[in-house]
């Protein structure tokens, strides 16, 4: 009965064990803490170009994180990138007129979504259009605009 | 030539054979299981001798393997500056390969093949027959609790790997090589995905739970009656299992990783 006794809790401290692993990547590697305050209100964004931006980059205002892309679409009528940002709920007081920009993090970086806050009195609500957007500078047109207008002034 | 048609072709059947009793094996197990949860006192005892003996071989390979992916990874990260970037890339691999892969690995060697050696000697001193003549289904008695407790250890142990070797690959990164504790834990949180990064790993050491503890019993059970047969088939769980897992990894990466 003692070993039987000794072998329930040995399992018991397995199974414990496994678990608090578990917990411990959840919390402490993956984002899942992130998405506790995910119920936030959703605008929308549409972009020229939206370069390497993936579902999941983050959203950030001053460089402080306020939200992260939810979807990307094509908008099947002027044929731009229909971006879907959420946002925090902590942060529902961006003016109407805010702008958003998409740049890129360091020189090889992951792209991501700056808004900057205008100066209107009203704030933004679920489901509202970000009017004011700047592309992402894709590395390859801005090189070739160069060159471009290199060729264009040797010839003069 | 003919002779060479026909020793394929005894082959072939012999091996389809073997494959058909395996899955009939297989659902004689699944057709257990659920009788066990009246007396569960069976399957803790094989959680005992499969999960808890498990853990130190585990616990101290995902030590030494998170240690050694951080040192690796640091001399080539440090080339492009971006050794802020060493816990997403030891979580990553952890996580979505590693984990799974490494530990059923070694659970195959670890617990594998002692289900298979001792089935197999069960079946060889004909104690499984002796139940059956008590009116005791073996299936039911001695099979199926070893592969719910196989089943349930797998996930755990993954889990325990990877948990463990990110402890490792950050003692070594911050302790030893200097990384910024904030980048690394900061990076890695931002970059590893609870659905698609953990719970992906966590559902691929599921499947491997469950094919490796399956060949284990199936060797066991199916092993000649000697010493030597149920040597041949604890050799032959470790190396199937290998098999298994490398190929279902691959399709398992693929189906789950493959658009990413």
């Amino acid at each position: 009965m003692l070993q039987k006794k000794s072998t329930e809790i040995t399992v018991g401290m397995f199974v414990a064990a496994g678990i608090a692993a578990l917990f411990m990547l959840a919390m402490k590697v993956s984002n899942l803490s992130d998405f506790s305050d995910e119920v936030g209100y959703q605008v929308i964004a549409e972009f020229e170009n939206i370069g390497g931006l993936k579902v999941r980059s983050p959203v950030t205002m001053a460089g402080v994180r306020v939200g992260r892309v939810s979807g990307i679409s094509l908008d099947s009528v002027n044929y731009n990138a229909r971006v879907t940002l959420s946002l925090y709920s902590t942060f529902d007081n961006l003016p109407t007129d805010t702008s958003a920009s998409i740049y890129t993090a360091g020189l090889l970086g992951e792209q991501y979504i700056s808004l900057e806050a205008g100066a209107e009195e009203e704030f933004l609500q679920n489901g509202d259009v970000v009017e004011l957007t700047q592309s992402a500078l894709v590395l390859e047109q801005v090189i070739g605009q160069f060159l471009f207008s290199k060729a264009e002034g040797d010839e003069e | 030539m003919i002779g060479i048609i026909r020793s394929l072709g005894r082959w072939g059947l012999s091996t389809f054979e073997r494959l058909g009793r395996g899955h009939l094996f297989l659902v004689q197990i699944l057709a257990g299981i659920p009788g066990l949860f009246l007396r569960f006192s069976l399957v803790i005892q094989q959680l005992f001798s499969v999960g808890v003996l498990s853990v130190l071989i585990i616990a101290v390979s995902g030590l030494f393997v998170g240690m050694v992916l951080s040192l690796q990874g640091y001399y080539v990260l440090v080339d492009f500056g971006a050794e802020e970037s060493l816990g997403v890339m030891v979580s990553l691999s952890l996580v979505r390969e590693l984990g799974p892969v490494v530990s059923a690995l070694l659970f195959a060697g670890r617990a594998g093949s002692a289900l298979t050696a001792e089935v197999g000697l069960m079946k060889s001193t004909e104690q499984l027959s002796g139940m059956e003549m008590m009116a005791v289904d073996p299936m039911r008695r001695v099979i199926a609790p070893r592969f719910l407790a196989g089943f349930i250890s797998m996930p755990l142990l993954a889990a325990m790997f990877s948990a463990v070797g990110i402890i490792g690959a950050f003692l070594v990164g911050h302790g030893l090589l200097g990384v910024d504790d904030g980048a690394f834990w900061s990076q890695m949180q931002a970059k590893t995905d609870w659905y698609d990064d953990i719970l992906n790993g966590v559902i691929k050491s599921i499947v491997f739970g469950f094919v490796v503890t399956w060949i284990a019993l199936y060797e066991g059970y199916d092993a000649l009656p000697t010493s030597e047969g149920v040597g041949r088939a604890t050799t032959r769980t470790v190396v199937h299992s290998a098999f298994a897992i490398l190929g279902l990894d691959f399709v398992l990466t693929a189906l789950m990783f493959g658009e990413g």
